[in-house]
């Protein structure tokens, strides 16, 4: 599937020097949507993946990245970490009323693999163009994988 | 799809033959021409679903089936407790509980059409919607719980409708089962404020005219005359549900490691019935269903103080209200013995015929009313259950069922354009999301009434009436 789509590149103000390895994007699915993070190594894919979910939300360049949230997880194997990171992140935005927009993910390796990760953004506001609630984000279609030296990290999530 | 590969049953029946790993055959109910438009991702799916421990007599699709995750959406499947049978996350979705309530009135198309942008744009103000939208009530600690055990049995209780909507709702507004100790404290957290809330995506409030009687007798019983002005409410459970669905996809994927049941899409990860995981998910689903109820009727609640506002003299009743993503314990005939089931319906509407008891006595003699809604450029329509639709577990079709992605939808169409062209032919429109009314284009959905016909022709629901939409809000 990687390949046959466009890839692409996002205004990443934060990490602009980086921006040729690290995009994201959405892919199709005939009920929802799917959502794609491209990184130069796992937590960078994650991190795109986020984006391109809270960008089915809203157009996340519209948010400012001013208030941080702290987000915890675990899971037992790499691709359903990347299932509990998005929810985690699901589960804030609406507890919080915000939407976010820069990442920052860690993940550390032990038994069970845990992100320890912070996240930034601010109160949801019609200027942001609401578009899409995402519900959940779903086993379908999940993968988290190496190819041309980038890691990809995907799922369909429900809307 | 190949139509080839299939046994045909009938001209509206057609089967996916059992293989060595299903455990029963899959069955599609739809014309042929529908069955080969599908994505061959349905015959996947349903071959899955068809593979799960205690799995009875078929793994089902209906005529809107497409693509979705775990189960396809318009997919049922009935599982046996006694048998190892297993509830599943993807046989239900992220939104446990969404359906449809549908309201007539004593307004006819003459009355309303004239005055159709005021009756939008004040629902439009009233009824919260779209993304982050709060609800008008605010509950406390204890509410949470009270609307989770007793769903809108306690709405109705404390004001927010009539002793009258809680007959014409399926399980008369609250299903047994539901502890709230199954459900997490941050579901609980993201309920309190969203009770009365549509919600986004293909939710929606539409104001509708019975525009083609086709069962004069049960259309009477029903209630229903042509012209007649109808509402219907399309929406879910809310952040409860989608919290609920995350929390336990996580732990039904740890039981079915824990309990080694061969997953052949991951999305099916699930639990047996019996087992502490399967109980803790069917409870908290409960929750979820009941919180739905409750929602709508609050919706309700707010849609009759804002039809009031334009029309005083208005009497609103509730028709009928139904799920269709829900997993319920239901008695069935199976191989001439009634068996408990656990029946997962994702994106299939219930549609118990004449004589069950579980339905309103007024409806008793024609069956349940069976609401499947359309888009909101074409067409909605009211069945009736039927005594054939044993053969699918009482379930019928939910809808018209997309045919293109969300992706493909925005590409295709704007916002903008689709409010315009719908205006032209008398729709007025009013969304929260332009980009979520391009989604929802007419044009990204299958033909509504191709995949009723073929649930009417297959028989396991029979038209009543044709509904056209004259206005619509979109969440």
């Amino acid at each position: 599937m990687y390949g046959k789509n466009k890839i692409t590149n996002q205004k990443d103000k934060i990490k602009n020097n980086k921006k040729q390895e690290m995009a994201y994007e959405n892919f199709p699915h005939e009920a929802d949507i799917g959502i794609r993070g491209i990184g130069k190594n796992i937590e960078e894919a994650f991190e795109e993946g986020a984006k391109a979910m809270f960008d089915v939300e809203v157009d996340i360049e519209k948010v400012k990245a001013i208030k941080k949230i702290s987000v915890k997880c675990q899971a037992i194997n790499i691709e359903e970490l990347f299932i509990e990171w998005l929810n985690a992140l699901l589960t804030q935005a609406s507890l919080n009323e915000m939407v976010f927009s820069k990442f920052k993910v860690k993940i550390k390796k032990n038994e069970i693999l845990k992100i320890e990760g912070e996240v930034f953004g601010e109160k949801l506001r019609k200027k942001h163009n609401i578009k899409d609630e995402v519900k959940g984000a779903t086993y379908s279609q999940l993968k988290v994988f190496k190819k041309n030296n980038k890691y990809i990290a995907q799922c369909i999530v429900d809307v | 799809m190949d139509i080839n590969k299939f046994k045909k049953i009938n001209d509206y029946e057609w089967e996916i033959p059992k293989t060595a790993e299903m455990k029963v055959p899959g069955r599609i109910f739809a014309s042929k021409k529908l069955v080969e438009d599908m994505d061959e991702k349905v015959w996947e799916q349903v071959s899955n679903v068809a593979t799960l421990p205690g799995i009875q007599k078929a793994s089902l699709a209906m005529a809107d089936a497409h693509w979705g995750y775990g189960f396809p959406i318009g997919g049922v499947g009935a599982f046996s407790a006694e048998e190892g049978g297993v509830v599943s996350v993807g046989g239900v979705g992220f939104d446990g509980g969404c359906g449809i309530r549908t309201l007539r009135t004593n307004l006819t198309l003459k009355e309303v059409q004239p005055k159709i942008k005021q009756v939008v744009d004040t629902l439009f103000e009233i009824v919260p919607a779209g993304l982050g939208s709060r609800g008008k009530i605010l509950l406390s600690d204890k509410d949470v719980d009270e609307v989770l055990k007793l769903g809108a049995k306690w709405i109705i209780e404390k004001g927010y409708g009539t002793e009258e909507d809680l007959k014409y709702i399926e399980n008369n507004g609250v299903v047994k089962g539901a502890d709230p100790k199954n459900v997490s404290d941050f579901a609980l957290r993201r309920e309190k404020r969203q009770v009365g809330t549509l919600g986004s995506g293909n939710h929606y409030l539409e104001i509708q005219y019975v525009s083609d009687i086709y069962d004069e007798k049960a259309a009477k019983v029903f209630g229903l005359t042509k012209d007649q002005i109808l509402i219907t409410i399309h929406c879910g459970s809310r952040a409860l549900g989608h919290q609920i669905g995350t929390d336990y996809l996580k732990v039904l994927a740890e039981a079915s490691r824990k309990y080694k049941i061969p997953i052949h899409e991951r999305e099916l990860v699930c639990a047996p019935i019996n087992s502490p995981e399967g109980q803790r998910y069917f409870s908290a689903m409960c929750c979820a269903l009941n919180y739905a109820y409750a929602n709508r009727q609050v919706i309700v609640h707010l849609t009759r103080q804002g039809i009031k506002k334009v029309f005083p003299k208005a009497e609103i009743k509730t028709l009928y209200e139904i799920t269709h993503n829900s997993a319920k314990k239901e008695k069935h005939k199976i191989n001439n013995k009634i068996k408990e089931v656990i029946v997962h319906r994702k994106g299939s509407t219930r549609a118990f015929g004449p004589e069950t008891k579980e339905i309103p006595s007024a409806y008793k003699s024609i069956g349940q009313p069976v609401l499947i809604g359309g888009t909101m450029g074409t067409s909605s329509y009211i069945l009736h259950g039927t005594s054939e639709g044993g053969k699918a577990f009482f379930s019928a079709c939910h809808g018209s069922g997309r045919a293109m992605s969300r992706t493909r939808a925005k590409k295709t169409w704007y916002g903008q354009k689709i409010v315009r062209e719908l205006q032209e032919k008398g729709i007025y429109i009013k969304g929260h999301s332009m980009a979520g009314l391009a989604e929802e284009a007419p044009g990204a959905y299958k033909p509504v009434d191709d995949v009723v016909d073929s649930i009417h022709s297959a028989g396991l629901a029979k038209k009543v009436v044709k509904v056209k939409p004259i206005g619509n809000i979109k969440g």
